[in-house]
C-alpha cells in the first residue's frame, strides 16, 4: 500500500557535498584541459607581465642573469614552497618551516664551530628536521590536533631551541660550506648559477614526479579532495598524512642548509615570517588552501613572482623596504580576486 | 551547550591554577597585593595588566574563529593603531592635551574600523578564505605602519596618552579596566542577545543559516570589524605603555598568542560553539607562562619551548581522540558522526 | 539461491553506543550468487550492521565468519582484504581525481616502481565498457553526474574482485534508465557468484531485483525470508510492526479533504516569468490558499531550481515573485520569510541542520533570525515553542537540549519542519521532505501537510515518489528539462497519466 513506485524520477539536484557544482554555475576550472592548469597559466601570465613592465622600465633588467638570480637568491624559498605544497595539498598547513630553517642554520653553525665535518653536519641537520616533521605529523594524525596548532607549537619549539643554542649569530667558516657558497657554475659567458639553485630545481622536478607517478603522490591529492572517501577507498591515508609533514620537515632542513650557504651564518632570529612567504608563494602558484588542487610547478612560479617583486623594488632603488611588504600584499590581493572571479564558487570551506 | 563547554574549561582552569601554584612556590610574595599611592601593586596585577592587550585581541579572535574564520592581521592592526596615535600626538603642538589624545585615539579606532571592514568584505562578500584575506593585511599592514612612522620609532611625551597603558583608575590599572569593560560588554552582547547563537549558527553551517534568514554577511562583517577594533585598542595600550610606536615590533606574534588563548580556552578552530570565559582563561594562561618563566628562574631563551610544550600538552588533553583512546580502546573510531542508523 | 554454505555469516552481533543499543543479538547470512536485501526503518540497525560487516565499527559481542573462517575486522582495509566491497549512498570517491584513478588507485598498474598511466587508462576503459559507461577515463570525476559517479564506485568495487558487494541506497539519485543499468550490472555479478547486499527503501526495487531479504526492527532480527515467500504487505508489517490501517486511513484522509478553492479566489503567490540562465526557463505559477501543489518531474527537470528561485535562495535573472496580500516582491530568504514564505531544502545535512546546536535552537533559528539579534526570544517562550513542536510532530527523543546531530534522519526532518512552521508561514515549500526516512515518519509528514493545507496554508510539495505527490496534491505541475510543461488538477490522476505527459512533453 505504501509501496513506492519504481523509482522513475529523481531529485532534481542530487545531494552534493560542499555545495559546489550546482547546475548553472560555470567554472573555468572544470573545462577539460584548460581547467586543470588554469591557475598555473594565470601565474605564468602574471610573471610575464611583471617582467615586461620591469624590462620596459629599467636598463639591464631584461637579461638572463636577472632571471637566473631569481633562482639563486630564492633557492631556499623554492624548496620550502615545495614542502609546503605537499602539506597544503592535503588541506593542512605548516607554520613551522621558517623556524626550522633557522634551527637548521643554528645547528649547522654550532656543530661546524665545534669541528664536526661538514658532510656529517649536513646529513644530521636534514635528519633532525625530518624527524621533527615526523613528530608533528604523528601528533596531527593520532591526536587529532589541528595542523595550524600543531605546527604552531613546532614553530615555537624550533625557535626556542634556536635561542637555546645561541642568541648571537655564529659565523660559518667551514671550507666546504664557503666553497659551495661562493661556487658558481658557468652556463655561458656572464651567465652563471649556484649549486643551491640547481639543487632547488632538482627538488622541484623530483617532487613533481612523485606527485604524478607514485601512489603516495596521488593519495596526497585524494586526501585534499575528500579524506574520508580516500580512507574508505582503502588508500594509505594515515601513512600519507604523516609523510607529508615529514616531507615538509625534510624540505625545511634542506632549505636551512641552502640558506646557510647563502648567509654563511647561523642566527636564531632569521626566517621569521618565512613560512608566510612560502604560503603566499603556494597560493600565488594556484594551489587552493582547501587542498586537492595545485602543482609544485605553480609554487615555483609563485616564488619567482615574489622574487621578481624584490628585484623590481631593488631596481627602482628609491623605494623603502617597507614598500615591498605593501606591494606583496597588494599583489596577493589582486591575485586572489582574479582567482575568485574565475572560479566563482559561492561557498568556500574552512581555512 | 553548557555540558560541552564545562568539560573543556577544566583543563585551562587546572593549568592556570598549576601555574599560579608554581609561581607562589617560587616566589612566596607572588600572590600578595599591596596598596600604594592609592593603587594596587603586585605580581598578579602585573600579570593582569600585561595580559590585557592579549586578552582583547583574543576576544575579537574568538568571535572570528567562531564564524569559521581567522584573523591573522591583528598584529599589523596593533602596529598601525599605535603608529597613527603616536604620529598624531607627536605632530601636534600640545601633545599633552586631552583633546589631541582623544583625536589620536578616535582616528586609530576609525582606521581599524575600515581595515576590519576590508577583511570582512573580502571574506563575506568576495568569498575569499579568511586565512588568505587576513594574510594580505598582515603582510601589507606592517609596511603601512612603517610608512606612517617613516621607519622611525616615534616617541611621545604625553601624560594623558600614557594613562591608557600605564595609568591607574580607582585601584586598578586602566588597561585592566578597559579590558574588563570590553569583555563584559562582549559577554553581555553575545549571550544576552541572540548574537552569540547566530554567530555559532553561521560558524557551524553558513548555508543553512542563510536559508533560515540569518544575515550571515553582516554577522561576518561585524566580527572582523570587532576584531580589528579590539586589536586597535590593544595597540593603543601597548604603545601607550612604552609611550612610543614601534611599527616593526609592536604586537609581534600577538596573533599567535591570541589564537592559542582561544584554542586553550576550548573554542574549536573549526568554528561554531565558542566560550568567552575560556578565552579569558586562555589569555591568562598565556600571560602566566611568560611570567612563570621569569619567576621560576627558567632561562628566558626557554620561554618559547616552555610555551610550546604547554600548548601541546593542553591540545592533547583536550583532544577528543585522546579521550576516545583512553575510554574504550577496543572501540573502533566510527568514521561517520551518526550514532544510529 | 544455492544450498552451499554461506559466504558471510554474522552471529548474535551486539553493538552498543552510549545510551543506545544499536544491534541486539542479530544474525545474518549471505550466500554466494544471490542478491540479498536488508530491510528496516531508520533506527532499525541496518546501517550499523553494514558498518560492522565492512569493518567501520567494531562489535561488542558475536562472531563474523567469512568463508568458514572466523575473522575480526580492525578497519575497512581488513574487510576489503576479505573481499567485501562497499558502495555508500554518499558516493565515497574523490571528485578532484580522474575517473581512472578513482577506479584503480590503490591497485593501479605500475611499471618500474611508478604508475603506468597509459596502462591505467586502458584498464579503466575496459571496466567502463563493462558498465556501459561512455566517458573518458582521464576526465575529472567531479564533472560527471552522481549517477555516473555511483557506477564508477561500483566499477571500483567490482575490479577489486570482491566476493561481497554491499550497495547502500544506490538508487536514491538515479532515474529509471540508470536504475535498470544498475540492476543489469548486479545480475551479471550475481551470475558470477558474487553475493550482493542491497539496501534500499524503495520496496518495488527490492522486489524486482532481490532473491532473499532480512528484516531488522529496533536493533533486533525479525526474520529472514525468500522474496517470493513474502508479500509486500507482510513485509511492511514486519518492518513497522503495526497495522496498515494507519496507512489506509491516510489515503482516506486525503481523499476526504476539502476540494480546492473556488476559481474566483485571489492567488496568495504569483510567480511570473521567473528564470535563471542555465538553470530554469521562464516559468509562471500561481498558488492559492489551502491547496497543495505537487511538482512532478524527472531528474534534472528543474523542480528544486524553481522552488529555490521562488524562495530567493538563488537569485533569478528574470521575472518576479510576488506575495499578493502584501504586494511585495521576494528575492532573498530573509525577505521571503518576512513575507511568510518558508522553504525546506532537500539537502538537510548541508542546508538544513545546524548540527552542533540543540533541537531547541534549531527550531527557533528562523524565528530568531527574523527578530534580529538584538531581540532574543525570552527563555520561557523558547521552551514553550520547542515543547509545542516536539509534541505536535512527535519528535523523538523528546529532549529539547539534545544535539540535533544525534537524532535519526526522520526526526531531524521533523525538527526542520518545526523550524519553518514556527515562522507561521502562509506558503510552505517542501523539497523532498520524506527522502531517506522511514515509513512511519513519512506518513506522519504526509498527514501533517494535508492538515496544514486544510487549515489554509499553501503548500508546494516536491518528491521523487510520484505516488506520494499524487496522494496529497490538489494540483500537479509537471516539469521537464527545466521548464514547466503542464499543469493539471489532481482528479483521479495516476502515475501513468503523469508519465505520459512527461513523455509527450505536454498535455495533448
Amino acid at each position: 500500500m505504501t509501496a513506492t513506485v519504481p523509482h522513475l524520477d529523481s531529485p532534481a539536484r542530487p545531494p552534493q557535498r560542499g555545495g559546489a557544482g550546482r547546475p548553472g554555475r560555470t567554472s573555468i576550472l572544470t573545462s577539460p584541459f584548460l581547467g586543470k592548469y588554469a591557475s598555473v597559466l594565470i601565474t605564468v601570465a602574471l610573471l610575464v607581465a611583471m617582467f615586461s613592465v620591469g624590462a620596459g622600465r629599467y636598463d639591464n633588467f631584461a637579461s638572463p642573469q636577472v632571471v637566473l638570480n631569481l633562482f639563486v637568491d630564492n633557492a631556499f624559498l623554492i624548496v620550502l614552497a615545495v614542502g609546503m605544497t605537499f602539506v597544503i595539498l592535503t588541506g593542512g598547513i605548516d607554520l613551522s618551516v621558517g623556524s626550522v630553517v633557522a634551527l637548521s642554520t643554528m645547528i649547522a653553525a654550532s656543530l661546524l664551530q665545534t669541528g664536526w665535518p661538514a658532510p656529517v653536519v649536513i646529513v644530521l641537520v636534514i635528519a633532525a628536521a625530518t624527524v621533527l616533521g615526523l613528530l608533528v605529523g604523528l601528533m596531527i594524525h593520532y591526536f587529532d590536533v589541528q595542523p595550524f596548532i600543531a605546527t604552531l607549537a613546532a614553530m615555537f619549539l624550533a625557535r626556542g631551541l634556536c635561542y637555546l643554542i645561541s642568541l648571537k649569530s655564529i659565523a660559518i667558516t667551514d671550507p666546504l660550506f664557503t666553497e659551495l657558497a661562493q661556487a658558481r657554475i658557468q652556463l655561458a659567458p656572464r651567465i652563471s648559477i649556484t649549486p643551491a639553485a640547481l639543487i632547488a630545481v632538482a627538488i622541484v622536478v623530483l617532487a613533481a614526479l612523485v606527485l604524478k607517478y607514485t601512489r603516495f603522490g596521488r593519495t596526497v591529492y585524494a586526501i585534499g579532495g575528500n579524506e574520508q572517501s580516500a580512507r574508505l577507498m582503502g588508500l594509505p591515508v594515515v601513512r600519507t598524512k604523516v609523510l607529508v609533514y615529514t616531507v615538509s620537515g625534510l624540505c625545511s632542513g634542506i632549505a636551512g642548509i641552502l640558506f646557510s650557504f647563502y648567509t654563511l651564518s647561523g642566527y636564531s632570529l632569521t626566517g621569521i615570517g618565512l613560512e608566510l612567504d612560502a604560503i603566499a608563494a603556494v597560493v600565488i602558484g594556484g594551489t587552493l588552501l582547501t587542498g586537492g588542487t595545485g602543482f609544485v610547478l605553480g609554487s615555483l612560479l609563485g616564488v619567482l613572482v615574489l622574487g621578481l617583486i624584490q628585484t623590481v623594488i631593488s631596481f627602482e632603488g628609491t623605494l623603502s623596504s617597507w614598500w615591498t611588504k605593501i606591494v606583496i600584499g597588494g599583489l596577493l590581493l589582486i591575485f586572489i580576486l582574479i582567482q575568485r572571479l574565475l572560479t566563482r564558487r559561492s561557498r568556500t570551506s574552512s581555512r | 551547550m553548557t555540558g560541552l563547554v564545562h568539560r573543556r574549561l577544566f583543563w585551562p582552569t587546572a593549568l592556570l591554577v598549576a601555574l599560579l601554584a608554581l609561581n607562589i612556590i617560587a616566589e612566596p610574595g607572588f600572590a600578595s597585593v599591596r596598596l600604594q599611592d592609592g593603587h594596587l601593586f603586585g605580581s598578579i596585577i602585573d600579570v593582569l595588566r600585561n595580559g590585557s592587550p592579549t586578552l582583547l585581541v583574543a576576544l575579537g579572535m574568538t568571535l572570528v574563529i567562531a564564524t569559521r574564520g581567522i584573523d591573522l592581521s591583528v598584529g599589523a592592526v596593533v602596529a598601525i593603531s599605535g603608529s597613527i596615535a603616536c604620529t598624531i600626538i607627536a605632530g601636534s603642538p600640545d601633545p599633552g592635551s586631552i583633546g589631541v589624545v582623544a583625536v589620536a585615539i578616535l582616528t586609530a579606532v576609525a582606521v581599524a574600523l575600515v581595515l576590519g571592514g576590508v577583511n570582512g568584505t573580502l571574506v563575506s562578500i568576495v568569498g575569499v578564505q579568511p586565512i588568505v584575506a587576513t594574510l594580505i593585511l598582515m603582510t601589507a599592514g606592517r609596511g603601512i605602519a612603517m610608512l606612517i612612522t617613516e621607519g622611525q620609532i616615534i616617541s611621545v611625551s604625553s601624560p594623558a596618552y600614557q594613562v591608557i597603558g600605564g595609568g591607574f583608575f580607582l585601584l586598578l590599572p586602566v588597561s585592566v579596566l578597559i579590558a574588563a569593560v570590553i569583555f563584559a560588554g562582549t559577554a553581555l552582547l553575545t549571550r544576552k542577545t541572540a548574537l552569540g547563537m547566530l554567530i555559532e549558527s553561521v560558524g557551524i553551517n553558513p548555508e543553512a543559516s542563510r536559508l533560515a534568514g540569518v544575515r550571515s554577511r553582516s554577522i561576518m562583517m561585524t566580527v572582523y570589524v570587532f576584531s580589528a577594533v579590539c586589536a586597535a585598542v590593544a595597540g593603543l595600550m601597548i604603545s601607550s605603555n612604552v609611550t612610543a610606536a614601534d611599527a616593526n615590533n609592536a604586537g609581534l606574534f600577538i596573533e599567535l598568542d591570541a589564537i592559542l588563548a582561544v584554542v586553550i580556552g576550548g573554542t574549536s578552530l573549526a568554528g561554531g560553539r565558542f566560550s568567552l570565559i575560556g578565552t579569558l582563561l586562555g589569555a591568562l594562561v598565556i600571560q602566566m607562562l611568560t611570567t612563570t618563566v621569569y619567576s621560576v628562574g627558567i632561562a628566558p631563551e626557554l620561554t618559547l619551548i616552555f610555551k610550546a610544550l604547554v600548548v601541546v600538552a593542553v591540545c592533547l588533553l583536550q583532544s577528543p581522540a585522546l579521550s576516545r583512546r583512553l575510554a574504550r580502546p577496543r572501540r573502533l573510531t566510527p568514521l561517520t558522526k551518526e550514532v544510529v542508523s | 539461491m544455492t544450498t552451499t554454505s554461506p559466504l558471510v555469516e554474522m552471529r548474535d552481533i551486539e553493538i552498543g553506543f552510549p545510551g543506545v543499543k544499536a544491534l541486539d543479538g542479530v544474525s545474518f547470512r549471505l550466500f554466494p550468487g544471490e542478491i540479498h536485501s536488508l530491510m528496516g526503518e531508520n533506527g532499525a540497525g541496518k546501517s550499523t550492521l553494514i558498518k560492522a560487516l565492512t569493518g567501520v565499527y567494531g562489535i561488542d559481542a558475536g562472531t563474523i565468519t567469512v568463508l568458514g573462517e572466523q575473522t575480526t575486522f580492525t578497519g575497512p582495509a581488513d574487510s576489503q582484504a576479505a573481499g567485501i566491497s562497499t558502495v555508500y549512498q554518499e558516493v565515497n570517491l574523490v571528485t578532484n581525481l580522474s575517473v581512472a584513478e578513482n577506479l584503480l588507485l590503490g591497485h593501479e598498474p605500475r611499471s618500474g616502481g611508478r604508475i603506468d598511466w597509459s596502462a591505467m587508462s586502458s584498464k579503466a576503459r575496459a571496466i567502463l565498457q563493462g558498465l556501459n559507461l561512455d566517458i573518458d577515463p582521464r576526465s575529472t570525476l567531479g564533472t560527471h553526474s552522481i549517477a555516473v559517479q555511483q557506477l564508477v564506485a561500483i566499477g571500483r568495487a567490482v575490479d577489486l574482485d570482491c566476493r561481497v558487494l554491499v550497495l547502500d541506497e544506490p538508487t536514491s539519485s538515479l532515474d529509471a534508465d540508470e536504475v535498470e543499468e544498475l540492476f543489469r550490472v548486479m545480475r551479471d555479478l550475481r551470475a558470477q557468484g558474487v553475493a550482493i547486499l542491497f539496501v534500499s527503501h524503495f520496496l518495488d526495487q527490492v522486489y524486482e531485483v532481490s532473491d532473499r531479504l532480512t528484516v531488522l526492527r529496533n536493533g533486533a532480527l525479525v526474520g529472514e525470508h525468500l522474496v517470493s515467500d513474502l508479500p509486500k504487505g507482510d513485509l511492511i508489517r514486519l518492518m513497522i510492526g503495526r497495522e496498515l490501517d494507519t496507512l489506509d486511513a491516510l489515503d482516506d484522509a486525503v481523499d476526504a479533504s476539502a476540494p480546492p478553492r473556488s476559481t474566483t479566489a485571489q492567488p496568495v503567490l504569483t510567480v511570473v516569468g521567473v528564470g535563471r540562465r542555465n538553470t530554469l526557463e521562464e516559468t509562471d505559477l500561481e498558488l492559492f490558499e489551502g491547496e497543495v501543489v505537487g511538482l512532478a518531474g524527472l531528474l534534472g527537470s528543474g523542480r528544486t531550481e524553481l522552488a529555490r528561485l521562488i524562495y530567493g535562495a538563488d537569485r533569478s535573472d528574470t521575472g518576479d515573485v510576488r506575495v499578493s496580500r502584501q504586494d511585495r516582491s521576494v528575492s532573498h530568504p530573509r525577505g521571503a520569510l518576512t513575507s511568510k514564505i518558508a522553504f525546506s531544502s532537500e539537502d538537510r545535512k548541508h542546508e538544513g541542520i545546524i548540527d552542533d546546536l540543540s533541537v531547541r535552537d534549531n527550531i527557533a533559528l528562523a524565528v530568531q533570525a527574523g527578530r534580529g539579534w538584538m531581540r532574543p526570544i525570552p527563555r520561557a517562550e523558547l521552551d514553550a515553542l520547542a515543547a509545542d513542536y516536539i509534541e505536535r510532530l512527535n519528535i523523538r527523543p523528546p529532549d529539547p537540549d539534545a544535539l540535533i546531530r544525534n537524532l535519526s534522519g526522520g526526526n531531524q526532518q521533523k525538527v526542520l519542519l518545526a523550524r519553518w512552521l514556527a515562522t507561521s508561514p502562509e506558503i510552505l515549500i517542501l523539497d523532498e521532505p520524506t527522502r531517506g526516512i522511514d515509513i512511519g515518519a513519512k506518513t506522519e509528514i504526509q498527514k501533517l501537510v494535508t492538515t496544514l493545507a486544510n487549515d489554509g496554508m499553501s503548500v508546494v510539495f516536491i518528491s521523487a515518489e510520484l505516488e506520494e505527490v499524487l496522494r496529497i496534491s490538489h494540483r500537479v505541475v509537471v516539469m521537464k528539462d527545466r521548464r514547466k510543461i503542464a499543469e493539471m488538477p489532481n482528479r483521479d490522476l495516476t502515475v501513468d497519466d503523469v508519465l505520459d505527459v512527461i513523455a509527450a512533453g505536454g498535455v495533448s
